[in-house]
């Protein structure tokens, strides 16, 4: 039997919080997991610092690429197979690349990417690609495959219902993460009837549809996203971490340029801060390889690195108070100022961070929105763009919110050594 | 801090004006890819690459005052233009110096359209392609688009013109 239709001699399961059983009967599906690259996503947490916040999220990548490849699964098996539009030909790449889209993804992903200018989605297109057991794997199914794989991932596969399982407004990334979040977080939100989503989820030649009915499940699922992104994905004290972890990994490199004589050598990092990594190196970091380093760093004789390591390990993190850039980004020169004068460097304890979401957004013919929309489909077959149908969601739709802090180490200033000290607090609150 | 506002404030008033929401996206996205530092993500997405940072900043510019946006109906289809303000040239105070190409780059870019700067910015998005590659794959990713072999040769063309600019 050909490798692609290779069943396993006895389907297997994974128990999971989320979907109860995650089932694996594809041999290719089986050996994927299997391999060192996938087996890493285990030790990336999905949710990166946010269980400085929220404890239970310590949940990793390699939990959450399953739940993705599940849902994926049972939109097919149980709701696609059979039904004309759907091509039962791209079952397996489809299965593939919802288990592998979140491959390339670093320690802290979203920060570490930042410091260091990298992208996870290039890192998933070099797995993919390059000479790794997932590309491995995958060749044996077919030369072509892992560039296929790579394509649905990238968004530039030419069959664009499967794209759109995998990312649109209405996936089966976002529906795993708002449910898998939700549930490790402990909060009540991001709860949304999946169940009845996935029952009327509908293939068509350009996306996946909804049948009008599933309409009010819809809703929901919109409404959860958005009150997930501002009760969890951007807690400020969460981005507070963040912005330690950031200022950590600026100092280090720093140093490294600066000749500073480490006590603990920066070995994993070096490559990054030099531009010179490859994927290999890139593979051998973790979030506990970043977090042993940042143990070590706390005994370093700079002032700096050793204390921005202290207050991510002991969670003594920065306060934060609303910033406003339209009428205060003069603010930011002041502040910056007597920062210096009382002996603090602004560019590491002074620290502007925004976060914006759009819970929502329609294409508007001839204006120049870049968003797939959701579409219902109406009993006699017509598509209609969901807020058109929904007052729910039109009142959300193309509304953007954004917030905007400003990070300082609230307990240096509050110490009373430096009369600066108490001008800085008055400027910050003021 | 606020670097990478400055960076696009000072990208609209080198350019004067910046006449659509995609000519912006497609823009910075070249510069991006001719190694001017700007920060923004991008992905592949309706009409090319596509950087929902750069969005966010936009707005928030316009929020703070330093952009203006112009919203113009052209009959077939709309635009919304930008320009600094006021407010935003005296903002400009705190942007680096950019690197002495950039002027040159944006103008090169700023006379295009934006159909073009699509073409563009999408093979550059396949660049670690080969040649040919990277024309299948725009005419999959862009089939409605149809561009036409000699749109190919100017892009190709455009993009060297480009890079010998960025790099003189």
């Amino acid at each position: 039997m050909a490798y692609e239709n290779e069943k396993l001699p006895e389907e297997k399961v994974f128990k999971d919080p989320v979907h109860r059983y995650i089932h694996v009967r594809d041999r290719v599906i089986w050996d994927v997991i299997n391999t060192r690259e996938f087996q890493r996503l285990r030790r990336i947490r999905q949710l990166g610092t946010t269980y400085l916040v929220f404890h239970g999220a310590e949940h990793s990548r390699f939990q959450h690429s399953l739940g993705v490849y599940e849902i994926v699964r049972r939109i097919i098996d149980d709701g696609f197979s059979g039904r004309a539009e759907w091509n039962e030909e791209q079952r397996l790449v489809t299965l593939c690349a919802a288990l592998l889209h979140d491959l390339g993804h670093g320690p802290f992903s979203h920060a570490f990417e930042k410091v260091f200018n990298l992208d996870h989605e290039h890192f998933t297109q070099e797995i993919l690609l390059g000479q790794t057991e997932v590309h491995e794997v995958l060749s044996r199914v077919s030369p072509d495959f892992p560039q296929r794989v790579a394509d649905v991932i990238n968004k530039t596969y030419p069959d664009k219902l499967v794209v759109s399982l995998i990312s649109s407004q209405i996936d089966a990334d976002r529906m795993d993460y708002l449910q898998r979040d939700a549930y490790y977080t402990g909060v009540s939100y991001g709860h949304f009837d999946m169940e009845r989503i996935l029952r009327v989820m509908r293939p068509t030649e350009e996306q996946v549809v909804i049948k009008e009915s599933g309409m009010h499940a819809v809703e929901d699922y919109i409404m959860s996203r958005y009150q997930m992104y501002w009760q969890v994905y951007f807690h400020p004290v969460s981005r507070s971490a963040e912005v330690i972890l950031m200022k950590i990994l600026h100092r280090a490199r720093y140093l490294h340029e600066t000749g500073y004589a480490f006590t603990q050598e920066p070995t994993h990092f070096i490559s990054f801060f030099e531009k010179e990594f490859k994927l290999k190196q890139y593979i051998a970091l973790d979030e506990s390889v970043l977090l042993t380093y940042f143990q070590l760093w706390m005994e370093e004789e700079d002032p700096i690195l050793s204390d921005l390591c202290d207050r991510f390990v002991n969670r003594r993190l920065f306060q934060y108070a609303e910033f406003d850039p339209a009428s205060q980004y003069m603010k930011i020169g002041e502040l910056m100022k007597l920062f210096q004068e009382a002996g603090l460097d602004p560019e590491y304890y002074l620290v502007t961070d925004s976060s914006s979401d759009l819970p929502y957004d329609f294409y508007r013919p001839g204006e120049e929105n870049e968003r797939v929309p959701i579409y219902l489909q109406m009993k006699n077959g017509d598509l209609r763009e969901l807020s058109r149908m929904s007052d729910v969601v039109d009142a959300i739709s193309g509304k953007r919110r954004t917030d905007h802090k400003i990070y300082y180490p609230e307990d240096i200033l509050m110490d009373g050594s430096n009369l600066l000290h108490e001008k800085i607090l008055e400027v910050l609150r003021g | 801090m606020l670097q990478e506002h400055a960076k696009i404030v000072q990208f609209v008033s080198l350019a004067n004006e910046v006449n659509g929401r995609k000519k912006m996206q497609k823009m910075i996205y070249i510069l991006k890819k001719m190694d001017f530092p700007f920060a923004e993500k991008y992905e592949l997405h309706m009409y090319g690459p596509y950087s929902e940072e750069l969005t966010l900043r936009v707005e928030e510019l316009c929020e703070m005052g330093f952009l203006a946006e112009r919203f113009e109906d052209k009959g077939s289809y709309k635009q919304y233009c930008y320009q600094v303000t006021d407010e935003g040239s005296k903002f400009l105070g705190t942007a680096e110096e950019p690197r002495m190409q950039l002027p040159d780059c944006i103008e090169r870019l700023n006379g295009k359209s934006s159909r073009f700067l699509e073409l563009v910015s999408t093979l550059l998005f396949f660049d670690q392609l080969d040649k040919d590659e990277q024309i299948a794959k725009v005419r999959i990713v862009k089939n409605k688009l149809n561009f036409t072999d000699q749109e190919m040769d100017q892009a190709f063309a455009f993009i060297e013109e480009l890079q010998a600019c960025s790099a003189s």
